[in-house]
């Protein structure tokens, strides 16, 4: 035999630190491909309604720009803040770290509060017409995960708390998994906003 | 190097119960939740069967006597569902998958062990739920594709619990999904390469692609249909200026390749049986791969051939068709390879082999009509009759089925350390064979002549061959008994089968039957020839062989 | 041969008698293969000589037969009912000749298979394997490229078959553009809309509901509960459901068109054969589905002439000026 493999090391991949945060992050990825299928769904039917369904007379459907390229900014941002919080944890510096964090988390609400008002602002409701349900439809499942991602954030930001913790500069698992779950979150919305806003 | 312990001490410090108890519990060995998947889907196959009877029970009478027509159809949308996602999806995918990937990769366990089990433990909850809301409240009633605005208008409680309950059951699809291709692609055995895994890996493969692909889509879409439903947006209401349409597109983008999902892992199972038992190499190894992975591609672009009669665009219809005929391409080459796996071999005429060749028989009539109905102008006339219902059973009970009965021939040894009975087995074999095809085969007719698929009630004319095929279907329920009666007499009686009765070269035989936690004491072995059987032809024993084996082999 | 089978036998005792399952467990096991040949047999040539030639002229005469036995099931055994429009002849083509390719694969396919079970049967006392054949790269693409060619000559076919039916016409309406109403979402228009004004188009409104057809004759003002058609004069139903989806199918006429809520389709056909004939529900539509039925009935045009007369309430002379495109 050329190479053998320690039983332990085939063992049961996650639970342990030690563990194959490769094989994680792997599985992770695959299910951000599912996740972005669901969305590729929300768009397509956008994008048929659009084609096939004309407004009936009457029906209110506008977007105005300014308040989602200021969440678009934002989100960019927060991408580029989560970015440094791990370079920072690369470096072993948690209190950085933990700053970048928590401004990432941040921007990740304020983009919330923002996505709020657009909502109350807009001059149709949920339920008025199909574009205007499909558009709630594919924000309000953007925005699910933009909440989903900020407490993941704020979770990260807890568990880096102190060196010996479960995120450090050699396993940072659960900021890595965060990291690229907010990665994804951010190029949905950059998809959204060009289809949603643009188109 | 490797840590070897004592056998006794060399479980590792999990608190899981042991014995029959585990089956009952969150258990993560990959094999304990093989099981469970098994017998919770042949749980379900039992419910899914009565329901299939109550069915056959109606139709026996060209009116509507034996229960009333609400009731009619929650029973058909309760059948629908449970033998797709309950029964064939999680038993093809979930049963054998968990019990054979890790094994056939070299690993001691899935990827994601808990992630496992938390799939599998989706699944009895969102059956019992499914299951109960026929008694609470009425269930479901708008067939399992639960087209609107029907499914929009009927009671709104049971559609609701059927959508969360094909949530729950497409959530922990995807989770094995991910599972499945992470232990396929990262947790290979130092050594092993890709194109010598089991063909079984194969299919769990492109099945899992699909998986992960297209229920997401599902989910999205069953989410935007409860809305419509509990919140009063218009995506597939007419009256609020949805389009029904699009549900159809979004539904069948998952639902045909939900075919694939519960007949690729079928084709994987069926190449490994069919090599052990015709002691012969799998023919054609690499264009058997190749063909699972054009099947993956052309199964995701094929949906709208259930939409043709929709009033989908002709250049829509003629992509599709086109589309779909040419996943008879890749098919077939798996049949012809089969065929030629049989060719010349010393074949052992047991019940996982007429299980598997009844598959061949009733998958290549399906397959058939399939590329029948592939064809507009001819699907025009069939669509949602008893023709299609005659075809997608001759795929999925033919099909899938039948090869999972095959399966459990062939590794009730591996699971239980014990044989089943042959002959018993031979009898359940011919029983289904035979009620199937009777069962089946003449809705071919009824529906070429004019009877609709889904009615309580019909034409009297029909009568007679309704009757025919409520004896077959009567038949296979007959047929089932044997075989329960196997399974459970030879788990406690049945000879001991030893750790390799079929002299088989797959890994899961090198190991103890049933095998140890760890799958292998001590390291796992590396099989670099999974189908490694046969005599050399330059060896042949001429004596036993004919011209014919020779003109078999090629030129 | 013998030593191979021995060999075989031996290896798999091994794992299989010996006290201990696993005698070394420390030391990894690799298994190649149950024979020793070390290189897999990719393609195997054996010589022409040693293969009597009986086995091509059986293939062939085998082949041959399944062929002319296919074309006979396929001419011969009738499954579909009678046919009583334009087009179900040339549907009954296509079903003629998907019948028989289908007939030829099946018998084919299972006679091989049934064939290979019994002559490779193991039979008692025989021990040891197959032939190790891996696979042979020329019957690969034979039977790549066959079943392709068959395809594409079935597609094609059909796609003529479909063009002949008149399902690639445009839809009548499609070219009106304009008012939203009249947007024709989908059907099949079995007769060109520039021929329309010549061949005298019967227009007939269609309405689905929970369990019933209607039919509005809009140059007559009629509704009826029947669809009553002339023989031999294209017809073009537009059909819109009220409810939920149905779907208009007269397995006589081989034609099925959805009735979608919101999404007006178009059916056009040509009756030929007089007679009552039933119209089939054919997409669920709640519980009483299987009831929803009606029956279209095909009259000679003088009987169909007189039946409208009676039922008309608009004037005649005016109807026949205003045709299907109004
Ligand atoms: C040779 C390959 C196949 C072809 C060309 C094919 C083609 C088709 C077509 C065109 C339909 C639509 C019929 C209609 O509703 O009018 C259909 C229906 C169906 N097929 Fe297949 N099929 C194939 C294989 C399969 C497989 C592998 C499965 C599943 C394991 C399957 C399961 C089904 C089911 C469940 C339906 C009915 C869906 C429904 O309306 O409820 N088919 N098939
Ligand atoms: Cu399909
Ligand atoms: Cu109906």
């Amino acid at each position: 035999m050329t190479t053998t493999v320690p039983i332990k090391e085939q063992e049961h991949s996650h639970g342990e630190h030690a563990g194959h945060p490769d094989h994680r992050m792997f599985g992770l990825a695959t299910f951000l491909v599912a996740d972005a299928m669901t969305f590729a769904g929300f768009f397509a039917a956008y994008l048929t309604f659009k084609a096939v369904n004309p407004l009936p007379d009457g029906a209110i459907y506008e977007l105005e720009l300014p308040l989602p390229i200021l969440n678009t900014v934002l989100l960019l941002v927060s991408s580029a803040t989560f970015h440094r919080a791990g370079q920072a944890i690369r470096q072993d510096d948690h209190g950085r770290c933990r700053r970048w964090l928590l401004i990432t988390a941040g921007l990740g609400m304020a983009f919330l509060v923002s996505q709020m008002v657009e909502y109350f602002t807009l001059p149709f409701g949920l339920t008025d017409n199909l574009y205007a349900s499909t558009f709630f439809a594919a924000t309000g499942f953007h925005g699910l995960h933009v909440t989903l991602g900020a407490l993941m954030t704020l979770i990260v930001w807890w568990q880096a708390r102190q060196p010996q913790g479960r995120v450090t500069a050699a396993d940072h698992f659960p900021l890595e998994a965060a990291e690229l779950y907010w990665h994804f979150v951010d190029g949905i919305w950059v998809i959204l906003f060009v289809i949603l806003y643009l188109l | 190097m490797t840590i070897s312990l004592p056998p006794e001490t060399s479980s590792p410090p999990r608190l899981q119960p042991s014995g029959w108890l585990r089956y009952f519990s969150f258990s993560v060995d990959h094999k304990v939740i093989g099981l469970q998947y098994l017998v919770c889907g042949f749980v379900f196959y039992l419910i899914g069967g009565a329901l299939a009877g109550a069915i056959r029970t109606e139709l026996t009478s060209p009116v509507s006597d034996f229960m009333a027509r609400d009731v009619y159809n929650q029973v058909l949308t309760l059948h629908g569902t449970v033998m797709i996602f309950l029964w064939i999806v999680p038993v093809v995918n979930g049963a054998f998958g968990n019990y054979l990937i890790p094994f056939y990769v070299g690993a001691r366990d899935m990827a994601f062990p808990r992630l496992n089990a938390v799939a599998f433990w989706l699944i009895p909850p969102a059956g019992l739920m499914l299951i109960t809301s026929y008694f609470l409240t009425g269930a479901a009633q708008s067939g399992w594709t639960a087209y609107p605005p029907l499914s929009i208008t009927t009671p709104a409680t049971g559609q609701i619990i059927w959508i969360l309950s094909v949530l729950l059951l497409g959530g922990s699809s995807i989770f094995g999904g991910i599972n499945f291709i992470a232990t396929i692609l990262k947790l290979r055995r130092p050594g092993l390469k890709l194109m010598q895994l089991p063909m079984y890996c194969w299919a769990m493969l492109g099945t899992s692609i699909l998986v992960v692909l297209s229920t997401p889509v599902l989910a999205g879409t069953l989410v935007l249909l409860s809305f419509d439903i509990v919140a009063h947006t218009g995506f597939f209401n007419p009256t609020l200026g949805g389009n029904v349409v699009v549900y159809q597109h979004l539904f069948w983008f998952y639902s045909h390749p939900a075919v694939y999902i519960m007949v690729l892992p079928a084709f994987g199972l069926v190449s490994e049986i069919l090599p052990v038992h015709a002691r012969k190499p799998l023919f054609g190894y690499v264009t058997m791969v190749y063909s699972i992975m054009a099947i993956v591609v052309l199964g995701l672009i094929v949906w709208a051939h259930h939409m043709f009669t929709s009033g989908t665009p002709p250049w829509m219809r003629l992509f599709f068709t086109i589309a779909t005929a040419f996943i008879a391409v890749p098919t077939g080459i798996k049949f012809f390879n089969w065929l030629a796996t049989l060719w010349g071999g010393r074949i052992s005429l047991n019940s996982a082999m007429l299980f598997s060749c009844g598959f061949i028989v009733n998958f290549v009539l399906g397959g058939i009509t399939g590329v029948a109905l592939a064809q507009v102008p001819f699907d025009i006339h069939v669509h949602d009759t008893y023709f299609v219902v005659a075809h997608f059973h001759y795929i999925v009970f033919g099909g899938s089925v039948f090869v999972i009965f095959a399966s459990v021939y062939h590794w009730y040894p591996k699971f239980t350390g014990r044989m089943l009975n042959e002959d018993l087995g031979r009898l359940h074999c011919a029983l289904t064979f035979i009620g199937f095809n009777l069962c089946f085969g003449p809705q071919h007719w009824l529906g070429l002549n004019g009877m609709p698929r889904r009615v309580a009630e019909y034409d009297p004319q029909f009568t007679l061959i309704n009757q025919i095929s409520s004896v077959g279907a009567l038949l296979m329920a007959i047929s089932t008994l044997p075989f329960l009666w196997n399974v459970i007499h030879s788990a406690l009686n049945g000879p001991v089968a030893g750790d390799n009765p079929w002299k088989a070269l797959t890994p899961e035989w090198l190991t103890s039957s049933p095998p140890p936690v760890e799958n292998w004491i001590g390291e796992a072995p590396l099989v670099e020839e999974p189908y490694g059987y046969g005599v050399p032809p330059g060896e042949l024993d001429l004596s036993a062989a004919s011209g014919r084996d020779l003109w078999s082999s090629g030129k | 041969m013998q030593k191979m089978t021995s060999c075989c036998v031996d290896v798999c005792n091994t794992n299989a008698e010996k006290s201990s399952p696993f005698p070394d467990r420390n030391k990894a096991l690799t298994i190649t293969s149950w024979r020793t040949a070390a290189s897999p047999i990719r393609c195997l040539k054996p010589g022409i000589d040693q293969v009597q030639i009986p086995s091509a002229i059986l293939t062939l005469v085998i082949g041959m037969a399944l062929a002319l036995g296919g074309l006979w099931i396929g001419q011969n055994i009738n499954l579909l009912p009678i046919d009583a429009s334009a087009n179900a002849p040339i549907y009954d083509e296509l079903f003629k000749v998907l019948f028989t390719i289908g007939s030829i694969l099946f018998v084919g396919i299972v006679g091989l298979l049934v064939f290979s079970l019994i002559r490779f049967r193991r039979r008692s006392g025989q021990l040891g394997d197959g032939l190790a054949i891996e696979g042979n790269l020329p019957l690969e693409i034979f039977w790549t490229a066959v079943p392709a060619v068959v395809v594409l000559f079935v597609g094609l076919y059909s796609y003529d078959i479909y063009d002949r039916m008149g399902g690639m016409v445009p839809l009548a309406h499609d070219h009106m553009g304009g008012a939203h109403e009249e947007q024709i979402w989908g059907g099949i228009s079995s007769g060109s809309i520039e021929s329309a004004a010549a061949t005298n188009v019967l227009p007939v409104e269609v309405t689905a509901m929970q369990f019933a057809f209607l039919f509005h004759y809009p140059e007559g003002d009629i509704t009826s509960g029947e669809l009553h058609v002339p023989a031999d004069r294209p017809i073009t139903l537009r059909m819109e459901a009220k409810d939920v989806i149905h779907a208009f199918w007269v397995p006589e006429f081989r034609l099925k068109q959805d009735i979608i809520p919101g999404q007006p389709t178009q059916l056009s056909f040509t009756p030929t054969r007089t007679g009552r004939y039933p119209i089939v529900c054919a997409e669920l539509c709640g519980p009483y589905h299987g009831g929803m039925r009606s029956t279209v009935v095909v009259e000679s045009p003088e009987d169909w002439d007189s039946w409208y007369g009676q039922n008309a309430k608009a004037a005649p002379e005016e109807e026949t000026l205003t045709i299907a495109n109004a």
